[in-house]
């Protein structure tokens, strides 16, 4: 294995809460140490990153004691939730911010995207920008004169090539941005959410690039990303960090499965009421919410097969009756997919009450992608909200995975039903 | 195990105490140029004097210390014509301020794109100086049409000399001081927006202490010592003298500003180095 990437004992210390006051008082004590010889006093202050924790120290380590390495043609995807360290990591590796401790050793130019257009001036030609925004990323103006024609034809902005962007659709900025950022002809490429943009058909364009980039030439890519579906296409390996810790780093089947594992908790007594909605009531409470397949959790389900939610609620006080309203959404716009209304008991309700219920949704219907989910009851009038779960109280995301080749897999939401009459 | 030769890159927390890679910033060179671009393009993009702009506002400014300064108030312009000797003084200080400005600003002005994408983060200093060089030359030549139009006024005292083969060393010494003090103060500005305030006032009182408005000769001798501090009134004087034939020039005092541009360079190259790696923490 020919290693191109690794990655020794790195840590990076950030500090929380308001730069000003103080920072002064702090660099005369750290230089006073330096002076005597000591370690940096603020060094030793930190602790595990996890937000969810309230903690006196003012440092917090959002990556700790990183180790890995990464072999040539590899293209390792990155997951880990919201603040678990993956741009920390990203920043680090594209030389933006300096490890606090350890190191980092690379053969061959890296090229950083942590976003698309870097630098990009609006009163410039698109021509103009593609020389300023190639030059940001490094490359030499004859290399980026070679591949001058490739890019504007990849990026289908030939007649506006000479008009300033400022006047570009949003579209087309994008596309001639994420243009000059694939024809880099460096031999490690770090990507960040940058495939968060664009329409659909030229997110497949550009992916099936970046896996020509990988595949065909033998380059190095570490991508990070949200999109599960994407990071299982494109990459092979996988870094799963949790709280600036790897977790699991391995091919990338195991590392998504561990993924998922780790955001499951179906019992929602963990999670405080205080951290639910705050207009809710509490009268009535959600227990356990899980999504099932044959008679276990399942929250990777595939196309073809029945969607199955159960959860079971407490009744906290006596209501009059309990009301149903949940909802489907798209996990990055949150705009609703779908949503249903129905009641779950028609009577007076008393203290202690627990119910049991299943919601079914047929086979073929959700097409694949991943989805949030948002479950609230309410009393019959729709008027006071008992208890709302959705992905604030980190409820997962339901996957649906496509079961064959499917080319047209992201498109939409649904899938309708179709009669088919052939008439000869 | 294998040795650090093999590896092209190497990414640590530590920063030699002086690092600056030449050899990387020549490897970035094309980024330079293509920042000066943008930077004078994007100026007058949209306006239709252009670069015309460059010239008309230094020209305001002379009219009304000449009407204020000479006219008014009789302060000695060394017997030079009043726009004649106040352009010197302008069109230097306004590069040198325009300079300085940018350079300060360095880190904080560049945040976005600092933030994230790595290049050698001196080239941003180094191709705003080289920009406002394009400003300099249009008001230079301003300069010379008012110089050339004196010269053949009948009695005139202007005497163009030897001494203009240092006009060059005069603009890289100004630009050198300026990027140097300048990135001095875009360091620390990431952490300590502060100093920032007091610059400003700063930057006004030196150039009160620079002769602009007034020559040399014209300060009684005790304070002359204390005008001998500002390394920029050598390279004003100079400038003056060169064209003109009037002024003060000694080999000392511009030996002195060069040696102060060393020193602002070192000391600032140090600085900005242990602030570029860490600074999107602060900033």
């Amino acid at each position: 294995m020919d290693t191109v990437i690794k990655v020794e004992n790195l840590s990076k210390q950030y500090r929380l809460g308001v730069v000003g006051s103080g920072t002064f008082k702090e660099d005369i004590k750290r230089g006073i140490a330096k002076i005597r010889g000591k370690e940096d006093p603020f060094v030793l202050l930190g602790e595990e990153n996890n937000r969810t924790i309230k903690s006196d120290s003012n440092f917090v380590w959002s990556l700790k004691d990183l180790n890995f390495e990464v072999a040539k043609g590899d293209v390792l995807g990155i997951i880990g939730r919201n603040g678990a360290g993956k741009s920390t990591l990203l920043k680090i590796l594209s030389k933006v911010t300096a490890p606090t401790t350890g190191s980092i050793k690379a053969k061959g130019r890296i090229a950083s995207l942590l976003e698309v257009g870097t630098g990009f001036h609006p009163e410039l030609t698109g021509r103009e920008n593609i020389f300023l925004n190639g030059a940001i990323l490094g490359m030499r103006r004859h290399e980026i004169k070679s591949k001058l024609d490739e890019i504007i034809a990849f990026a289908g902005v030939e007649r506006y090539i000479d008009t300033p962007v400022k006047r570009y659709s949003s579209g087309m900025y994008v596309r001639l941005a994420f243009a000059v950022a694939a024809h880099l002809e460096n031999e490690i490429l770090i990507i960040d959410e940058v495939l968060a943009v664009g329409d659909a058909e030229f997110q497949k364009k550009c992916l099936a690039k970046m896996g020509d980039v990988s595949k065909g030439e033998g380059r190095t890519v570490l991508f990070v990303s949200h999109n599960i579906q994407a990071i299982t296409n494109l990459c092979n390996k996988g870094l799963f960090l949790q709280n600036g810790v790897i977790k699991t780093n391995d091919v990338i089947d195991t590392v998504v499965q561990d993924y998922y594992k780790s955001q499951n908790y179906s019992k929602l007594s963990n999670v405080s009421l205080d951290d639910r909605n705050a207009r809710t009531s509490t009268a009535v409470i959600f227990e356990e919410f899980y999504s099932f397949q044959n008679g276990k959790e399942n929250w990777i389900i595939d196309y073809g097969q029945t969607i199955n939610f159960k959860f079971s609620i407490l009744v906290n006080e006596i209501v009059e009756g309990i009301t149903l309203f949940f909802s489907i959404n798209d996990p990055l716009t949150s705009q609703v997919i779908s949503n249903y209304k129905n009641v779950l008991v028609e009577r007076i309700c008393l203290i202690g009450e627990r119910f049991t219920f299943e919601v079914k949704i047929p086979e073929f219907t959700l097409r694949p992608g991943q989805y949030s989910l948002y479950f609230a009851m309410y009393d019959p009038s729709y008027k006071i909200s008992f208890d709302v779960i959705d992905d604030n109280i980190n409820l997962p995301l339901l996957r649906v995975q496509p079961i064959s080749m499917d080319v047209h897999q992201n498109t939409g939401y649904f899938t309708i039903p179709v009669e088919l009459i052939n008439k000869g | 195990m294998s040795n650090n030769k093999e590896w092209s890159t190497i990414i640590t927390p530590k920063v030699s105490w002086f690092h600056l890679n030449i050899k990387e910033i020549w490897e970035y060179r094309d980024l330079i140029w293509i920042f000066v671009r943008r930077d004078i393009v994007a100026i007058y993009k949209q306006t239709v004097l252009g670069p015309v702009w460059f010239m008309l506002g230094p020209l305001f400014t002379v009219f009304t210390y000449t009407f204020l300064f000479s006219e008014v108030a009789h302060l000695s312009t060394d017997g030079l014509p009043g726009p004649l000797f106040y352009l010197a003084g302008t069109t230097l200080w306004n590069y040198f301020n325009s300079c300085f400005n940018g350079a300060s600003v360095t880190f904080t002005a560049n945040a976005g794109i600092f933030g994230k994408v790595y290049f050698p983060r001196l080239v941003s200093p180094i191709s705003m100086i080289l920009s406002n060089l394009l400003k300099l030359s249009i008001q230079m030549f301003t300069y010379i049409c008012f110089l050339v139009y004196f010269i053949f006024q009948p009695n005139s005292i202007i005497h163009v000399n030897y001494y203009l083969f240092l006009i060059p060393f005069v603009i890289l010494i100004l630009g050198g001081i300026a990027m140097g003090l300048g990135i001095i103060v875009s360091s620390f500005t990431t952490k300590y927006r502060d100093l920032s305030m007091v610059v400003g006032v700063f930057m006004t009182l030196l150039m009160y202490a620079t002769p602009i408005m007034y020559p040399i000769s014209a300060i009684p001798s005790i304070y002359k010592p204390f005008l001998a501090c500002n390394p920029i009134s050598p390279l004003v004087e100079t400038f003056r003298f060169a064209f003109t034939g009037r002024g003060y020039f000694t080999w000392i005092s511009f030996g002195y500003s060069f040696i102060f541009m060393i020193f602002s360079l070192l000391l600032g190259v140090f600085v900005f180095n242990r602030t570029e790696k860490t600074f999107m923490d602060t900033v």
